[in-house]
């Protein structure tokens, strides 16, 4: 017998009927949705602009001429955030996975790099951001070694510093979470402890971790606005050159807009991502 | 359908057309002794398997079954005793254990396929990754394993796809895919659904005639009685009793071997 069969059967009248039911709860519970979402935003809106301050405040931060005026360029800045975004990935990635193998691996002999890594992760997370900031900022070049770079450039290296301590800790929470009978199969094969790592662990563990990797990835995105600090002329910098010349708030809205969008696919994404995961784990449930 | 090389060709051994054991020690087990915290989990184990031999551990759970296949494959360290492959001497810290694993093959109680590989990546990963055979060479042979045993549709698919029966059989495939000495079975079917415990014992029956040496611990007396060559019977640690199947199953003097296997036949 095929399965066509039992499909083509038309559904009994008590399906029909429950069926029905659904349709209409899903109609109810949307329009529900609708009408008290309106009533806050203009519920909202009407406390706002009965504000005794609100004209100010929109004449300040919500001019649209200015806003225009200064577009150019806080788009200009802000493309420096987005290149100093793209680099810093691509050293935090790179940074932590080194950081959370090393704190994985076993063995006297490698007590000297994974204390070194425990207390790199623990000091890092335990610094704010715009500290590391200064101080890789203004310590290192000062220090007269290195080569004069652009203030973007150190700005990324204090990122990089500051978030691989945190992304891994992520790493390493999903290496643990590989159970150990992988490890033991990977090993019975005849796979040398890198190997396996590279092959078995990291791919697994990688998979496991993913919705909080993006989670930093979002944070990420808004801290690269941190780098104006320094003096690197990024979105926040610009804006606030821009603030300066129209005596006026709004191209830093315009900023903080443009990191909203860059950042807004990445939060749906994540959202959504994560919500699959957690479907697919809690396969069978409807509650 | 052929597995693997034929051995010395087929004799007239136990299991309806086996391959012969012959003299040459494949596993030489010397005295092994394991404690787990405190616990003696094995006290001076001698046990030797010779080339083209089946040998099945049984006893009862926590009796050490699992350990000692664990110290054959040195994913555990002994206490005491030496374990030789071949002429090698593989219990000395000085030899390579990678290298010495690559020469056995492992199957486990809950099958360990790697879910983020294909069923082919599975089978090809050790060839590939230890032997440094190349893709093209190791996928060939992969298919081959995997036709063999009717899973040749599957081989692009993630284990997850695959019943218990078929992971378990995939598991097996991916421990003789690079043609080791000697292949460890761990009771392989107990996580199995009971109607899946036949096509998995089938292909252990299939590798036993073709000749490959196996030690495997194993609760099913039904099947070590039809295939293995020989029976050790562990107890609290020590070889209570060994032999052809024959004797330990009917003919045993031993008390405790009578009291344990009468619980399977109650």
């Amino acid at each position: 017998m095929s399965t066509t069969g039992i499909d083509a059967r038309p559904p009994s009248s008590i399906e029909l009927d429950r069926r029905a039911f659904r349709r209409q709860q899903t109609t109810r519970s949307t329009l529900i949705a609708i009408v008290s979402t309106v009533v806050f935003a203009v519920a909202a809106w009407i406390f706002v602009i009965n504000t005794p301050g609100w004209s100010r405040v929109q004449q300040t931060f919500l001019n649209w001429d200015v806003a225009v005026a200064a577009f150019p360029r806080v788009i200009e800045g802000f493309w420096l955030n987005v290149r100093v975004l793209i680099y810093s990935v691509i050293g935090v990635g790179i940074v932590s996975l080194v950081l959370a193998t090393v704190r994985t691996l076993r063995g006297p002999i490698w007590f000297p790099l994974r204390a070194l890594a425990a207390g790199y992760t623990d000091l890092f997370r335990g610094i704010p951001l715009i500290i590391v900031l200064y101080l890789v900022g203004y310590g290192i070049p000062g220090l007269g070694v290195f080569p004069r770079m652009p203030a973007e450039f150190w700005g990324t290296i204090a990122l990089v510093t500051v978030y691989s301590a945190y992304v891994s800790e992520v790493f390493r929470a999903g290496i643990e979470a590989v159970h150990p009978s992988q490890r033991l199969a990977a090993r019975s094969l005849g796979l040398s402890y890198s190997q396996s790592m590279r092959r078995v662990i990291l791919p697994q563990a990688v998979r496991k971790v993913t919705p909080a990797l993006m989670n930093d990835f979002v944070a990420l995105q808004k801290d690269v606005g941190l780098i104006s600090v320094l003096g690197a002329v990024d979105a926040v910098r610009a804006a606030q050159i821009e603030t300066a010349a129209y005596f006026n708030f709004t191209p830093y809205v315009v900023a903080g807009l443009l990191f909203f969008l860059l950042a807004l696919p990445m939060i749906r994404f994540t959202d959504w991502y994560t919500a699959r995961v957690r479907r697919r784990e809690q396969m069978g449930s409807i509650v | 359908m052929s597995l693997i090389e034929p051995g010395s060709g087929p004799g007239s051994g136990p299991g309806s057309g086996a391959a012969t054991p012959d003299a040459a020690p494949v596993l030489r087990l010397v005295g092994i002794r394991k404690s787990f915290e405190g616990t003696e989990v094995l006290r001076g184990i001698d046990l030797t398997v010779h080339r083209h031999e089946i040998v099945a551990l049984i006893g009862a759970s926590g009796s050490g079954k699992s350990t000692l296949l664990r110290t054959a494959n040195l994913l555990e360290q002994i206490d005491d005793g030496q374990i030789f492959l071949g002429d090698d001497d593989i219990s000395d810290p000085r030899a390579k254990a990678d290298r010495i694993r690559s020469r056995i093959g492992v199957v486990f109680q809950h099958f360990n396929l790697f879910p983020h590989l294909s069923v082919l990546d599975n089978v090809t990963l050790a060839s590939r990754a230890v032997h440094r055979a190349s893709r093209v060479e190791a996928e060939r042979r992969g298919l081959e394993l995997l036709d063999s045993i009717g899973l040749a549709d599957k081989a692009r698919e993630f284990p997850d796809r695959l019943s218990g029966g078929q992971q378990q059989r995939a598991a097996i495939v991916r421990s003789i895919a690079t043609d080791p000495e000697l292949l460890l079975l761990d009771e392989i079917t107990s996580a199995l659904d009971p109607e899946l415990v036949g096509e998995v014992l089938d292909l252990v029956r299939e590798l036993g005639r073709g000749g490959t040496t196996i030690l495997m611990a194993t609760h099913e007396m039904a099947f070590a009685r039809d295939v293995a060559h020989r029976v050790v019977f562990l107890d609290k640690g020590v070889v209570a009793e060994a032999g052809p199947p024959a004797q330990l199953f009917e003919h045993s003097e031993n008390p405790r071997t009578r009291e344990f296997l009468a619980r399977f036949t109650a």
